[in-house]
C-alpha cells in the first residue's frame, strides 16, 4: 500500500473509533428513556391548560419488579394508563395536575415536604378539599410526593387508610384512594427531573434504593419544549 | 544565557501584570463573600507565581527545538555530544528556586486559611478558625434564642440538610422554619451548619467559595461573610445516587432589609408546619425502623437502630 493509501487508512479508522467513542458516551449520557416521552403538546389550544393525570400505586402488580411502588401516566390520547414517568409538556404552560393516590402513608422524614409549594395559589385541594401542608403525623400519613426540585415544587400526596388498597395497577375507583389536584406553570423548554421524596423502597439502604432510583417508577423527567 | 534570562524576566513580568490586571478580577468564583475573595486573589496569587515557571520551561523548550533542530548543519547531534551535559549550576538553581517557591505558596496557603476562618471549607463540628461571636451564636440558635438584625454584626446560622435528592435550609434564628431557598443578607456572618439525613452529601455554594461535607450525624460547619449582592448556585460535589446531578438549586444574597422581610413573612407563613418539623438540633437522627420509614427524628420513640435498611425489623 501506498504512503498515501496508509494514512488515508489509519485517518479514517481514526474517525470512526473516534466516532464510536462519541456515539457510546452520548448514549450512555443519554440512553432515553424506557417506554418512550408521554407527550402533552398538542392536547390543548395554545395558550389552554395542560390536562396531566396521574395515579400511585404501592405496587405495580407487573413487569420486572412488580412489587415496587410506582407512578403511572393516564396518556391524553387514548385515556389510558400507561406506565411512564417522562412527559414532554409546552413550555410557559399551566399544567393542571390530578393524582390517583392509591397507597398508604406515614410520617415523613422530613415534615418539610409535607408543604405544598410552588403551585399555582399556593394549595393544592384533597378531595376537593384545598390544603397548604399536610401534617403527616396525622390520619393516615403521606404516602408519596411530586417534587421537582429545580422548580422548588412539591405537593405531599396524602395517604389512603390501609384497607382496600389496590395490589395491581392500574388501579380504579373501587379501591380506596385520595384525589390530589393542583396547578403549576412550566417554565421554558429545558429537562427538568421530578421524584417522590418519600423514601419508600423497602429492604433498600434508607429506603431509597429500588424503585426511588428507577425510572418509569418512583421518579421520571418533565421534558419541557416549546409548542 | 544572558539573553535567554532577560526575555524571560521580561515576558514572565508582562504575562503576570496582564494577567493580575485583566483577568484576575474575573477569575473564579467572583468576589460575594470574603472566601470568594480571598480565594480568589489566592489564585491569582498561584498564577502569577506559576506563568514565570511556564515562560522559562517553554522558552527552554523553544531554545531547544531551534537550535539543536537536526537538520541544521554543523550543530553536533544533542543526543550523546557536548549539548547533553550536565550542568550542575543549573540543576542545582533550578531545584533551589522551586522548592523555595513551593515552600513559600505552602506557607501562604496556611496564612490565607486561617485569616478566612477556614476560607469557607468545612470544619467539623468544632471549628478552629471562627469569627467571634460565633460560640455565643450556637448557643443561643440551639436555645432556640437567636437574634439577628439588620447593621447588628450579628452571625446569621443556617443549617443546610442534605437528603436524597434535594437541599433544604433551617434558619434557627426565626423560630427554626425550614426552606426549600436559601436567601441570605448581605454584609454579614453566615455560619453554615450541614449535616444530612441519609446517605452522604457535599454542600457546594460556589459563588460563596463554601464546600462543606454532609454527612449523617455530623455537623460539618463553615464560614463565610456575603459581601455582594446576587445570585449563586448550590450543588452536591459527593455523588449520591441517581439523582445526585440534579440535587442543586439556586440561592440569592439580598439586601439585609429584603431578607428579614423574607424571613419573618415565611415564619408566619411556615408556622404551623415549623409546629410539626423536631426541634431544632445540629444533627437529627433518622428513625429506620419498619415499614413506616425513617423520620428525623422520631421523639425518641424507637432508639436509632442500627441496622439501617429501611422496612427491616430491629433486632431483639
Amino acid at each position: 500500500m501506498t504512503k498515501g493509501g496508509r494514512l488515508a487508512t489509519v485517518l479514517g479508522l481514526f474517525l470512526v473509533a473516534v466516532g464510536l467513542i462519541v456515539w457510546a458516551v452520548a448514549s450512555f449520557i443519554a440512553p432515553g428513556v424506557p417506554g418512550g416521552v408521554m407527550s402533552f403538546t398538542n392536547t390543548q389550544a395554545k395558550g389552554q391548560p395542560v390536562h396531566l393525570t396521574v395515579q400511585t400505586v404501592g405496587s405495580i402488580g407487573f413487569g420486572p419488579h412488580p412489587t415496587w411502588v410506582s407512578y403511572l401516566v393516564k396518556d391524553p390520547k387514548t385515556g389510558q394508563w400507561v406506565h411512564d414517568t417522562s412527559w414532554q409538556l409546552p413550555s410557559n404552560t399551566v399544567i393542571d395536575m390530578t393524582v390517583y393516590q392509591y397507597d398508604s402513608g406515614s410520617p415523613l422524614r422530613n415534615q418539610e415536604f409535607g408543604q405544598v409549594q410552588g403551585v399555582i395559589g399556593g394549595k393544592a385541594t384533597l378531595n376537593g378539599t384545598p390544603y397548604s401542608a399536610y401534617d403527616s403525623y396525622t390520619g393516615s400519613g403521606v404516602g408519596h410526593t411530586f417534587t421537582v426540585p429545580s422548580l422548588s415544587l412539591s405537593v405531599p400526596l396524602v395517604g389512603v387508610a390501609g384497607n382496600n388498597i389496590c395490589g395491581v395497577a392500574p388501579c380504579n375507583s373501587k379501591y380506596s384512594r385520595n384525589i390530589i389536584k393542583f396547578s403549576f406553570k412550566t417554565p421554558g423548554p429545558g429537562s427538568y427531573n421530578w421524584q417522590c421524596i418519600v423514601p419508600c423502597a423497602l429492604g433498600y439502604l434508607f429506603g431509597n434504593g429500588g424503585p426511588m432510583s428507577t425510572q418509569n417508577y418512583m421518579g421520571g423527567e418533565l421534558e419541557v419544549v416549546n409548542a | 544565557m544572558r539573553r535567554m534570562t532577560v526575555i524571560w524576566i521580561v515576558v514572565s513580568v508582562v504575562l503576570d501584570l496582564l494577567f493580575y490586571f485583566l483577568a484576575g478580577p474575573h477569575m473564579p468564583p467572583g468576589r460575594m463573600t470574603t472566601s470568594a475573595q480571598s480565594d480568589q486573589f489566592d489564585f491569582n496569587i498561584l498564577m502569577v507565581v506559576a506563568l514565570p515557571v511556564l515562560v522559562g520551561v517553554w522558552e527552554f523548550m523553544l531554545y531547544a527545538l531551534i537550535t539543536w533542530r537536526s537538520k541544521r548543519a554543523g550543530v553536533a547531534e544533542p543526543v550523546g555530544g557536548p549539548a547533553a551535559a550536565g550542568n550542575r549550576k543549573a540543576e542545582v538553581s533550578w531545584v533551589i528556586i522551586t522548592s523555595v517557591a513551593v515552600v513559600l505558596l505552602a506557607v501562604f496557603g496556611i496564612v490565607e486559611l486561617i485569616a478566612d476562618q477556614g476560607s469557607g471549607g468545612g470544619e467539623g463540628p468544632n471549628p478552629i478558625w471562627q469569627p467571634a461571636g460565633a460560640t455565643t451564636a450556637d448557643a443561643a440558635a440551639l436555645a432556640g434564642a437567636g437574634t439577628w438584625a439588620p447593621n447588628s454584626n450579628d452571625i446569621l446560622v443556617v443549617q443546610v440538610i442534605g437528603q436524597q435528592w434535594k437541599w433544604t435550609y433551617r434558619y434557627p434564628t426565626f423560630g427554626g422554619f425550614e426552606s426549600q431557598k436559601l436567601i441570605l443578607p448581605n454584609n454579614t456572618n453566615i455560619e453554615f451548619n450541614v449535616t444530612s439525613l441519609d446517605v452522604i452529601h457535599s454542600f457546594w455554594a460556589y459563588q460563596l467559595e463554601v464546600k462543606a461535607d454532609a454527612n449523617p450525624l455530623v455537623n460539618d460547619v463553615a464560614f463565610t461573610k456575603t459581601v455582594q449582592l446576587g445570585k449563586f448556585v448550590v450543588r452536591c460535589s459527593e455523588l449520591c445516587g441517581i439523582w445526585h446531578g440534579s440535587m442543586y438549586n439556586y440561592g440569592k444574597v439580598v439586601s439585609q432589609s429584603d431578607f428579614l422581610n423574607w424571613a419573618t413573612a415565611t415564619e408566619s407563613k411556615n408556622a404551623a408546619n415549623t409546629a410539626n418539623l423536631p426541634a431544632f438540633a445540629w444533627t437529627y437522627v433518622p428513625d429506620a425502623n419498619g415499614a413506616a420509614g425513617g423520620f428525623y427524628p422520631d421523639g425518641n420513640v424507637t432508639p436509632y437502630s442500627s441496622v439501617e435498611t429501611y422496612g427491616s425489623k430491629q433486632p431483639s
